[in-house]
């Protein structure tokens, strides 16, 4: 890009550039001070509750606007759970379908699929939203959900192996907890917490709305962002590497495993963290198909309330404590998402930068 | 190819079986991803369709209860919505593009490169949160200048990315012909390097629309509603996603009907144009 140009050392022959450089420059610096301004009105706003509760808001378990409680606890539960839950669907799903476009499809085919799944980001939240709460949510009720309750809900083989797992993890936190206690925990209350958890994560009663069904619809969503940022990276490795694992007699699949998801593991990660950035902050779908209960339960098809759509819930309806609390719901959703979109971004620049 | 002995020949065809499974199952997943892309837009039609009448576009909604009845508020609320967010947006997000890409590339245009792609990301429900701190709070109103500019919010990065890369397309003798002309460099920008990749900015610019037609969060507490059709724009505003919202989480057949064809309107549109810039950038060989 010019680089004479842009050394430095030579003088502007027309004044006007030097406006129109300072011009352009205040606007471009302008998107600093916005994020910078985000951030100062938002926590402008949450002074409030952050004066009443202070730090501990973030671990109240409890959220009850006409007794003037508020816990932000069952909102960050609900945005993590949902949001992990729909990137472990997506996440296969989309490199599945990268693999499926790069390697696999040929290219007449490889552009139809492709524009489809650009497509699948085009339609708006909350056509989404309007689907999944009278297409999808009753599909739920009455086949999935029931289905999965009974091969994975109370008393079956796969939730006493869950719960097996969950004490097994458990055991050793609960023993060096011990270690700092004078009344020991009891362990035998820890295995049987476990297993109570266990038990209940696919337990119903079947709403149709709920924390799975967000999920699903996030999944959905977030999937074309994952798909498209895999596809550019699996681009990315080099022809070579491929043939030559095809020429030691690797079958197409090993060539694959061997040659493109090992050089592209980086960056697959990275495109999951953007995804996972996107499955956060997604509101409206999310707002009309999780149910709107501000608790935390166990189960996953049981109805939740994630951080954006108690926003999108609850804001219009607020006034000040209240109005207080759900800005500092939004604060801390704009911190999540910062410090997961940067980190996403660090991982894709730099696997672009080493292509 | 020779295999000499059984235990050889087994595991070659165990690796030919575990191929064709796993190249079934990845168009398998690529069906299956697109599988909900399908499902959504045939429910949108079907059951959009017996809704969309001309009074549909004419009216504005009835009390809740009353048959007939249309989304003219919301359809006139969203235009106009779009039509100042873009007054606002796109010469920000095409000013913060030039300077990215036809300026010095330090340190500086490292770190806006990185804000633009992070203010991508911020929640759009968060943006309206910001926007209702600053226009809704201090003018003590819902507005549709406090909607707009939160729409805004959301165009500026994509437009300025866009028109950034666009720009970055041009190639470096285009720029020297016009400096060898005796022009001042930001006649050469805006005369010459800007019109020459016009088309590409343009296609830019529609996909930022596209995206914030269909944006519901930032207007829930910056527009509003209203269903008495435009007012002013300092006055609530209705627009196409939130009527949609709310008539949706209402409990009356008529206004649901008229979610479903007020979505399927938005689909509509994002899609048209959608289709018809991809079409453009296929076309040029970009994509």
């Amino acid at each position: 890009m010019l680089k004479w140009l842009n050394s430095g050392r030579r003088k502007d022959t027309h004044f006007s550039d030097r406006i129109f450089y300072y011009i352009l420059k205040c606007i471009a610096w302008s998107m600093i001070i916005l994020l910078a301004a985000i951030v100062v009105l938002l926590v402008q706003l949450s002074l409030p509750i952050f004066k009443s509760v202070g730090a501990s808001f973030f671990i109240i378990n409890d959220w009850n606007p006409p007794l003037e409680i508020f816990g932000a606890l069952p909102f960050i539960y609900g945005t993590l759970v949902s949001s992990l839950l729909a990137l472990l669907i997506a996440a296969p799903v989309s490199i599945g379908v990268a693999l499926f476009l790069t390697e696999l499809a040929p290219r007449s085919i490889a552009r139809v699929v492709g524009f489809l799944v650009e497509m699948l980001a085009a339609i708006p939240s909350i056509v989404y939203g309007l689907w999944g709460i009278f297409i999808l949510a009753p599909f739920m009720q009455s086949k999935v959900q029931p289905a999965l309750t009974s091969a994975l809900g109370p008393e079956t083989l796969f939730a006493s192996i869950v719960g097996q797992v969950f004490t097994a993890l458990f055991y050793p936190v609960v023993l060096v907890i011990n270690l700092f206690r004078h009344d020991d925990w009891s362990l035998n209350r820890t295995a049987e917490a476990c297993m109570s958890v266990a038990q209940s994560l696919f337990a119903g009663p079947n709403y149709g709305v709920g924390m799975f069904t967000a999920s699903l619809i996030i999944a959905i969503m977030i999937t074309p962002t994952i798909a498209s940022i895999t596809r550019d990276v699996f681009k990315t490795v080099s022809p070579g590497i491929r043939e030559a694992s095809l020429a030691l007699g690797a079958t197409r699949w090993e060539m694959i495993k061997m040659a493109v998801l090992r050089t592209a593991r980086s960056g697959m990660i990275g495109a999951m963290i953007l995804g996972l950035g996107r499955a956060l902050g997604e509101t409206m779908a999310v707002a009309m198909v999780i149910g709107n209960r501000n608790e935390i339960k166990a189960s996953i098809m049981a109805p939740a309330q994630t951080m954006a759509s108690v926003i999108a819930n609850e804001y219009n309806e607020a006034s000040g404590l209240h109005m207080s609390a759900l800005a500092a719901v939004g604060l801390a959703l704009f911190f999540v998402s910062l410090v997961v979109n940067s980190i996403a971004r660090f991982i894709i620049w730099n696997v672009e930068r080493n292509k | 190819m020779r295999l000499e002995s059984p235990s050889e020949k087994r595991r070659f065809v165990r690796r030919k079986i575990t191929n064709a499974l796993a190249l079934a199952g990845l168009t398998l997943i690529a069906l299956a991803a697109v599988a909900p892309l399908f499902f959504v837009f045939t429910y949108v039609i079907i059951k959009g369709l017996p809704g969309l009448t001309f009074e549909f576009f004419t009216e504005i909604p009835k009390p809740m209860g009353e048959e007939g009845g249309g989304m003219a508020n919301a359809i006139v609320g969203s235009s106009v919505l779009i039509a100042l967010s873009s007054c606002i947006g796109i010469p920000w997000g095409i000013a913060a593009g030039i300077y990215l890409a036809e300026y010095k590339q330090g340190l500086t245009t490292k770190i806006l490169r990185f804000t633009t792609d992070i203010l991508t990301g911020v929640p759009s429900i968060v943006i309206g949160l910001f926007a209702y701190a600053l226009l809704v709070a201090p003018m003590k109103g819902y507005s549709a200048w406090a909607g707009g500019f939160a729409l805004a919010i959301i165009m500026v990065p994509i437009v300025a990315r866009i028109t950034e890369e666009m720009l970055k397309l041009m190639p470096d003798h285009v720029r020297e012909a016009g400096l060898g002309l005796g022009l001042p460099r930001w006649r050469v920008i805006l005369s010459v390097v800007l019109p020459g990749c016009l088309s590409g900015v343009i296609t830019g610019v529609m996909l930022a629309i596209a995206r914030v037609a269909g944006e519901t969060a930032p207007l829930l507490f910056t527009a509003f509603n209203n269903n008495f059709g435009f007012r002013g724009l300092s006055q609530p505003t209705a627009s196409m996603p939130v009527q949609i919202f709310n008539f949706a989480i209402s409990h009356d057949d008529t206004w649901r009907q008229k979610a479903w064809s007020g979505a399927m309107v938005l689909v509509l549109f994002v899609f048209v144009l959608n289709i018809t810039t991809r079409m453009y950038l296929a076309r040029r060989g970009k994509y």
